[in-house]
């Protein structure tokens, strides 16, 4: 047990005690919080610095308005209606389409059907705080759905695909893909059975995957082979998720991403508790990575700068590579 | 620097919470374990006798200097005497006075010791004696016998073994049998001994006492033989000249003077009378600290009412429930419902025993659970969701008690002693993550939950425990100091090393 202890600590495998005690606490002022908590206010603050993101249609905040989204998405075939303050993907709603036959009812991503009043109460149990992180009432968004990008069809089921960027005081330092599958019920999160497949930050390139802890070479729905995928934009999205660091203030900052057919990377939201799994799905640790950027840390370096950098710093042979 | 300030912290929290315990156990006799008694005698001296025609007064001496025992409290009974006490050459002495009194009078003195075997109470070191003025023939004798034994004999201790070795001869030499006629009691056979050790320039003198044993409803006074070797007194026995105490002797006073002298009154009697019993060491204890004045006995929740004592006996176990918590969740790993609600699920657990709470608690947890998903489809909102699941968790509640007290047992009767709210948000929760993450993991976190109700029950309800911090509720800043440590604690939890396993294999 220790023996396996000291192993992971060699391999500088970063554990929750540690990422919660050394970093989130010094670097992720409690205040901040709001910031990324509420996906409306992230927004806002994205927006105000030109970090690009999903169109929003509309906010819900009180129970009476729940009805009256229908207004909101008249024009809209499309759109995904989520908690502001959820956590871990719960409580988000895609809808794919209006049904033909009847106008009350839509599409959901995963091929079933959903009718407007039942939308209408999913709406109702956000902005009673059902999804929120506290229990507190909570307000309904109402957004574009992403068109993603179809480099990253063949390996997801359903959903939206999206990558996922740890900032560390504003460096990138690693990042993954994270694809849904028929499990996670086209969410894009690991523990919800998503697959979760690292990326050489030198190159933008998919590394191979992992499914629950464990390694797949394919997309275990659709078959096709996870590793070796170019991630377009790459630049652009090391770029915008180390802006971050200026737009929020979070020293140790998760940066979701996802990229749109039309519309090139979007961020969809920030975190600043971003989980561990990006770890396994790296084969890496996390801890020398922090260490060589608080070595190379200069507070003047602008976000480009800093992407520039970590695609420098980062690649996927010079990573403590770990052969399964 | 942080890490630093934690550890002093830590450190301080440890050195003031076990100082306390410390000197609450050792120095003032706070049990570490339940039920500790400690025997304690009660002796009443009773003196009797016939008042005279005048002002009465009555001096007794008491116990002041009791080596091997403490007193626990002690009082004079006496009807309309006047009470006083002073301090004479043989110790306290208690003084009753009445103007007039008619017929036989009688008065008590009572005190109550206990045995403690740190009590060591010696005084000081007494000057030289001076040389005592004795007559012929019984002078020449003494010198006689002193230039004797000293010859025999090193210090103070032989000298004084040798010397009542001879007092005690059968078959005395003239000398001895000249000094021995004249002692017709005990006692006055130790004060021979102690003119002739006085004479010798050995400081000594007769000590007077009862042997505690069992009930005795007429104790003798014993006169055991007190030296002063030059640091310590020494005791012998002067029918031996072996150097002892006797086992539970309880010294009643010191010198040559007679234990009670009552002016004014005649035909005087005193008698003993002991009797034993066990007393909770908590109350000797506590009684000790106030004699003392001892500002920490306010601290002992021995002095709050007792219906106040059984729930904090209750509230204090929790930051042990909070210690379990801490230790599961960042040292093992495991997942529950919120943060302290495990917690309060094991102080549940406490009415309904283990076994049948784990069993209820699933029961009704089962049974919620189901009533929600059928209240899902109604599409409420959250809060009279919520009130809704409430309800019907007080009608489950209901229906338990009510079978199984149909059926003639009494555990399901407990079952409304389960805090109904506790109920109703694990329910909640759990069916919330049930919707979101799958029966998998909503499962694994109620079974988490469970884990630790368990656990921490376990802990919360080991009696020594709860004895030992309800006694000293100073160890709570250990307890303190411990999470504060875990709360730096940035290694791997034992879960994550499974989780993270193939990470190690480089």
């Amino acid at each position: 047990m220790f023996a396996l202890a000291r192993k992971l600590h060699q391999a500088g495998v970063l554990g929750l005690n540690e990422r919660n005690a050394n970093f989130i606490s010094r670097l992720n002022p409690r205040q901040l919080y709001p910031l990324v908590d509420d996906k409306v206010l992230t927004k806002e603050i994205a927006i105000a610095a030109g970090m690009p993101v999903p169109e929003l249609y509309g906010v819900i905040d009180s129970q009476h308005e729940a009805e009256t989204f229908a207004e909101l998405v008249a024009e809209h075939e499309k759109f995904v209606i989520k908690p502001a303050q959820g956590s871990g993907g719960d409580g988000i709603l895609v809808i794919t389409g209006r049904s033909q036959r009847r106008r009350d009812s839509f599409w959901l991503s995963s091929g079933l059907m959903i009718t407007e009043s039942e939308i209408a109460h999913h709406i109702s149990n956000i902005v009673s705080g059902q999804y929120s992180l506290s229990g507190n009432p909570d307000k309904a968004l109402i957004e574009y759905c992403v068109q993603f990008d179809p480099v990253f069809a063949a390996v997801s089921y359903q959903g939206v695909p999206d990558v996922r960027v740890i900032v560390y005081r504003g460096y990138p330092a690693m990042a993954m893909v994270r694809l849904p599958t028929r499990a996670s019920d086209g969410k894009a999160n690991l523990h919800q059975g998503a697959v979760g497949a690292g990326v050489d930050i030198s190159l933008g390139e998919t590394l191979s995957g992992v499914l629950s802890n464990g390694l797949v070479e394919d997309h275990p729905e659709t078959g096709a082979l996870i590793a070796g995928l170019r991630i377009p934009h790459w630049d652009f999205i090391l770029q915008s998720s180390a802006r971050g660091y200026e737009v929020t203030g979070l020293g140790y900052l998760g940066v979701d991403m996802v990229i749109d057919s039309q519309l090139g990377p979007l961020m969809l939201e920030m975190n600043a508790r971003p989980g561990l799994n990006i770890q396994i799905a790296n084969r890496a640790g996390l801890r020398p990575r922090l260490a060589r950027i608080d070595q190379i840390y200069d507070a003047s370096a602008g976000p480009e700068e800093r992407a520039r950098i970590a695609r420098r710093e980062f690649p996927a042979n010079k990573q403590t590579s770990i052969e399964f | 620097m942080k890490r630093q300030y934690t550890f002093v912290l830590a450190a301080t929290l440890v050195v003031v919470g076990l100082s306390v315990f410390a000197f609450r156990w050792l120095v003032l006799g706070f049990p570490v374990q339940r039920d500790q008694e400690t025997p304690v005698w009660t002796v009443e001296s009773a003196i009797s006798f016939d008042s005279g025609p005048g002002s009465i007064k009555v001096n007794l001496h008491i116990p002041t200097l009791t080596p091997g025992f403490r007193t626990l409290n002690e009082n004079p009974v006496s009807r309309g005497y006047g009470f006083s006490l002073n301090y004479g050459t043989g110790g306290r002495e208690a003084q009753w006075a009445i103007r007039r009194a008619d017929g036989p009078q009688t008065i008590y003195y009572r005190i109550s010791v206990f045995a403690d075997a740190t009590s060591k109470q010696s005084d000081t070191t007494p000057p030289f004696p001076p040389l005592p003025t004795i007559n012929e023939p019984f002078r020449t004798a003494v010198e006689v016998i002193v230039a004797e034994v000293k010859e025999h004999s090193a210090d103070t201790a032989s000298f004084t073994s040798e010397l009542l070795r001879r007092m005690n001869d059968p078959s005395p030499d003239p000398n001895v049998e000249l000094l021995r006629s004249e002692a017709k009691t005990n006692a006055d056979f130790v004060q021979t001994v102690t003119t002739i050790l006085a004479y010798a320039r050995f400081p000594a003198r007769a000590v007077h006492g009862l042997r505690l044993e069992g009930r005795q409803s007429d104790a003798q006074i014993l006169t055991w033989l007190e030296v002063h070797d030059g640091n310590d007194w020494r005791y012998f026995n002067p029918a031996t000249g072996a150097e002892n105490l006797p086992a539970n002797f309880l010294v009643w006073w010191r010198g040559n003077e007679p234990l009670v002298y009552v002016e004014g009154g005649s035909n005087v009697k005193v008698s003993f009378a002991v009797q034993d019993y066990n007393l909770d060491t908590v109350a000797i204890a506590s009684s000790q600290a106030e004699q003392r004045g001892v500002s920490l006995s306010d601290f002992s929740l021995y002095s709050l009412p007792i219906q106040t004592q059984a729930v904090y006996s209750v509230l204090l176990m929790i930051p042990v429930g909070a210690l379990v918590m801490v230790f599961l969740r960042n040292f093992i790993g495991i997942e529950t419902f919120g943060t302290f609600m495990p917690v309060l699920i094991a102080l549940a657990f406490r009415e309904t025993k283990l076994f049948w709470g784990v069993v209820l608690f699933c029961l009704l947890i089962a049974l919620g659970l189901s009533i929600r998903f059928l209240l899902e489809r109604l599409r409420l909102l959250l809060v009279p969701r919520l009130s809704a699941v409430l309800i019907v968790v007080v009608m489950l509640m209901l229906l338990i008690s009510l079978l199984s007290n149909r059926l003639g047992t009494e555990t399901g009767l407990s079952v409304a002693l389960f805090p109904m709210v506790i109920v109703a948000m694990t329910i909640e929760r759990m069916s919330v993550l049930w919707e979101e993450r799958g029966a998998m993991d909503a499962i694994r976190a109620g079974l988490g939950s469970l884990l630790v109700a368990v656990a921490a029950y376990i802990c919360m309800g080991l009696s020594w425990l709860e004895h030992l911090i309800f006694t000293f509720p100073e160890l709570l800043l250990v307890a303190l100091a411990l999470v504060v440590m875990a709360g730096r604690y940035t290694g791997y939890r034992l879960l994550e090393l499974r989780r993270f396993r193939a990470l190690a294999d480089s």
